[in-house]
């Protein structure tokens, strides 16, 4: 149900744009107003998260140790360095690896249950689809929103170009296929796929979860769209383009109308950003429990609102009221006089 | 206990299907075992004239009841709570932002494991808080609502966090699989401090707190009473080896002070444990004092709130600088390690005394620079560091009986990274070890089940459906490798693993690691030991005239 809210919502969202354009005549609402509107809430809206998020203290350094820590002997129980990183090196290895690589979702196992002719078995084993399913997703979308830079800058720099040669390594029909376009839509139907068919993560899914995934499908097919079907006009597209970026604005007449929706997607994707959990992109960075080093028992760290008055129950008051009992059993006391009976406990 | 169900009807029981009503309605079983009994009011007066202001209104109530007998102001105590929190843990803050509910952490929480209980999935219990946060603190909660998965605060809410809520032992199995590091444990520690504002508490962790205020351990031991139960302990060693070994308490003027968790003075197997401390102690001839004020390394208060745990923990550098310490010696324990290790120098680095110095261990020599903040070390890291240098005498064939698997408790591993130090010890004084099975141990390790204050009667069903994932481990090498002792490093373990293997892998006994070594140790030339610490007959070193046979010799 989630999932049909959702399909629907991206549904009128496309008519918006065809409409709007087709029938209206709004090409420069359409093409510059709304574009640079979402642009600048996406961009305020995450700074200012990604400002909230630091303006809040971490008080303690709680990483989640994966492995064995920094001993007194380094050789007989040797360290493991980045899933239980001690210095601020080795804590960037493992960001690194955790942010380009997905380490931890790397980790996944799948449980099961068994019922054997020896009783009962918990099974564990490795399941990497959906760290399979991520990274396509991923690493498409990075690459076809790179690829974008072309589009954006003048000179194209040359690991945009690069980046394009290899992407169309295969040179499938013409123009040329790129991998990234069909990783980017088969990343998104995977982990809509693995959302609809899994009963345990289909349980735990928003509207918000599908609503994503279904735009950015859209956004992934309006583009494909525009450049293998309806062959749009990309001198015209990088003119209207160069103007947002230069503050020079210039709608050209002979850009399709499917543009406009891809663009409109967009514009949406970006206002939507800073306030779902798509702000994970960010949030990795900052995530306490693995960018930190484990050296707190090394080193002495301030947690800034400690309160000073907060103090243990001290021996004295203990002494006070345990010391004949103490003096009984003859154990030392730092006050003879606690020794007295006259305080029972 | 009498109506629990067979292990195997239980886990028949287990069905991972998700109900066909969406989470937020289906509706919460507040039926008995599901809870655990509230503070005793008392308990939560004298709390609260220590640290006032964090304990809602000292009353009798029950979960059972419709009626909790909440506060009139309950709700805006616990939103202002949660906005409180949120400036002040960017962990929660951030926590409650980015997860995209993947779902890799779902089948990784043993309470689910063994429930199929959906809201014990780490990412639906952390999305009954994360609802509220959205309800209340996001503009796109509030105009979406439902679509977003937001909800506001209600007392059905607040019911559901106490259910839930205290059914996460903290282990932080989920957070070491999450793309993103999300700790639940982090998020029940606060639900949990907002839940003990409105006086929503537990007694298995309140009585503990107080008792480990006032007497400075969590059974309410006091100083004389703990000095017998050392004594009686120091006669048993004496039957056992016919050497009366020293037991210093509150003694000034030591090098060492040495503090473990207060379950080890208390019950079985935990005395023997102790033991196994007091016995390498005596045969190191080393410097050092127990003491009865600091008797406590267990942090009750870190499944409490903030408050508790840095008061409780403040005791013990308190105590090292009153008896004139140099270092601290930690013994076996599981959530004290965590608080050790991540919280302590930091809540109270700055009360160390100018006598403390970086631990460096009287017999070896050796400095260990990793405590050099904390001026705390683990036992396991000073016994290792003794095996190394060739400093103990074992024979290890006493543990030859023994077919020894190691529990990685989950503090110590997913909270410290402590996870070789504890199996070169044990195989240094073992000669039989296996590992459970791979996915199960070090950082992947299994909870007890019975951690951060659920070790109580009330709730003995869940735990052992928690404990389905260990003892189904367990249970593969008792019937792969005749294994019939699992050692832990922890005290909760040594009190909750019993109850589990009885029940899912029948036969095998819990020891903590000292007593293997205490076991394995010789403290003279031609010392003749007949019995373990345990005082039952050792198998291939009886008395001749004893004619006892050793059980766990029949099959295996």
């Amino acid at each position: 149900m989630n999932a049909l809210y959702s399909l629907l919502f991206v549904f009128l969202l496309v008519l918006i744009p065809l409409f709007g354009v087709d029938a209206a005549h709004m090409k420069t609402f359409f093409g510059v107003c709304i574009p640079i509107t979402a642009f600048i809430i996406f961009l305020l809206g995450f700074i200012y998260k990604v400002v909230n998020w630091g303006r809040s203290a971490v008080p303690f350094r709680i990483p989640t140790t994966g492995g064995q820590f920094k001993s007194f002997d380094p050789v007989l129980f040797k360290q493991n360095k980045y899933d239980c990183p001690q210095t601020g090196a080795q804590t960037f290895v493992r960001m690194v690896l955790e942010v380009f690589a997905f380490r931890s979702l790397f980790r996944n196992t799948a449980a099961s249950l068994h019922e054997t002719k020896d009783g009962p078995v918990v099974a564990y084993k490795s399941s990497k689809w959906l760290w399979v399913f991520a990274i396509t997703f991923h690493y498409s979308f990075f690459i076809v929103a790179l690829r974008h830079l072309r589009l954006f800058l003048e000179p194209v720099p040359f690991f945009v170009n690069g980046l394009e040669f290899v992407d169309g390594l295969l040179q499938i029909g013409a123009p040329t296929m790129y991998l990234a376009d069909i990783g980017l839509v088969a990343g998104v139907l995977l982990l809509l796929g693995r959302r609809l068919v899994n009963p345990k993560i289909n349980y735990i899914s928003y509207v918000s979860d599908y609503f994503p995934l279904f735009l950015i499908l859209a956004i992934a097919l309006s583009g494909i769209y525009m450049r293998y079907f309806a062959m749009v006009d990309v001198i015209a597209i990088k003119e209207l383009t160069m103007g947002l970026v230069t503050f020079n604005y210039h709608i050209p007449e002979t850009i399709d109308v499917s543009f406009f929706v891809h663009v409109f997607l967009v514009s949406v994707l970006m206002v939507y950003f800073p306030f779902s959990k798509l702000m994970h992109l960010p949030g990795v960075f900052l995530s306490p429990t693995r960018n930190l080093p484990n050296d707190t028992r090394t080193k002495h760290h301030v947690n800034p609102w400690n309160d000073p008055n907060i103090k243990a129950h001290s021996y004295a008051d203990y002494e006070k009221q345990f010391g004949p009992f103490m003096a009984e059993a003859g154990l030392p006391l730092d006050n003879p006089e606690n020794a007295g009976a006259e305080e029972k406990a | 206990m009498s109506d629990m169900p067979k292990a195997d009807e239980l886990f028949k029981s287990i069905d991972y299907t998700p109900p066909l009503t969406g989470w937020m309605e289906t509706p919460v079983n507040f039926s008995p075992g599901n809870w655990c009994y509230p503070a005793k009011p008392e308990k939560i007066e004298y709390i609260e004239s220590k640290l006032p202001g964090l304990w809602g209104k000292a009353r009798e109530w029950s979960p059972g009841d419709a009626d909790w007998k909440l506060p009139p102001n309950w709700r805006e105590t616990v939103v202002n709570g949660f906005r409180e929190r949120l400036e002040k843990f960017r962990t929660l803050k951030l926590f409650m932002d980015i997860c995209v509910r993947c779902g890799a952490c779902a089948d990784k929480c043993h309470f689910f494991i063994g429930s199929g209980d959906p809201k014990n999935m780490p990412v639906l219990r952390a999305e009954l808080m994360r609802s509220v946060y959205r309800g209340e603190f996001t503009l796109a909660g509030k105009i979406l609502s439902q679509l977003t998965g937001s909800r506001v605060m209600e007392e059905d809410v607040l019911k559901e966090w106490f259910i839930y809520f205290y059914q996460c032992t903290q282990c932080r199995r989920c957070s070491l699989y999450c793309p993103y590091g999300i700790d639940t444990a982090e998020m029940t520690m606060m639900a949990r401090e907002l839940m003990h504002l409105v006086g929503l508490n537990t007694n298995w962790i309140m009585e503990p707190v107080t008792n480990c205020n006032i007497t400075g351990n969590h059974l309410g031991i006091q100083p004389h009473a703990f000095k017998d139960i050392v004594d009686f302990m120091v006669d048993d060693i004496e039957e056992i080896t016919g050497r009366r070994v020293k037991a210093p308490l509150n003694e000034h003027g030591h090098e060492i002070l040495f503090i473990t968790p207060s379950g080890d003075v208390f019950a079985d197997p935990g005395i023997y444990t102790f033991m196994g401390y007091l016995m390498l102690f005596d045969y190191l001839d080393l410097d050092y004092t127990m003491s009865t004020y600091a008797s406590e390394g267990g942090n009750f208060g870190s499944f409490t709130n903030n408050e508790v745990m840095k008061k409780l923990n403040a005791k013990m550098y308190h105590e090292a600088n009153r008896l004139g310490c140099k270092w601290i010696l930690g013994g076996e324990c599981g959530h004290m390690w965590r608080v050790v290790h991540q919280y302590m120098d930091t809540m109270n680095g700055d009360t160390q005394g100018p006598q403390m110095t970086t631990p460096k261990s009287p017999v070896t020599g050796t400095v260990f620079d990793t405590a050099a903040a904390t001026k705390m070390l683990h036992i396991v890291e000073f016994t290792a560091d003794l095996i190394k240098h060739g400093k103990l005498k074992l024979d290890p064939t006493r543990n030859d009986h023994l077919r020894v698997t190691f529990h990685d408790s989950c503090n110590p591993a997913r909270g410290m990274g402590l996870l070789e130090e504890p199996r070169y010890v044990i195989k240094a004084v073992c000669n039989n070890f296996f590992e459970m099975p791979e996915g199960t141990t070090r950082e992947q390790t299994f909870c007890c089940a019975g951690g951060s204050g659920l070790n109580t009667e009330e709730i003995l069903e869940i735990r052992l459906r928690g404990g389905l994932p260990r003892g189904n481990a367990l249970r593969h090498v008792q019937d792969r490798h005749g294994v019939n002792t699992m050692a832990c490093i922890c005290a909760i373990d040594r009190a909750t693993l019993i109850p589990l293997a009885d029940y899912w892998a029948p036969g095998v006994q819990i020891t903590g690691t000292h007593e293997l070594v205490a076991n394995a140790l010789v403290f003279e030339e031609g010392e003749k030991r007949t019995m373990d610490l345990r005082q039952e007959p050792l198998p291939g070193f009886e008395d001749e005239d004893d004619d006892w046979t050793p059980p766990n010799t029949e099959e295996a």
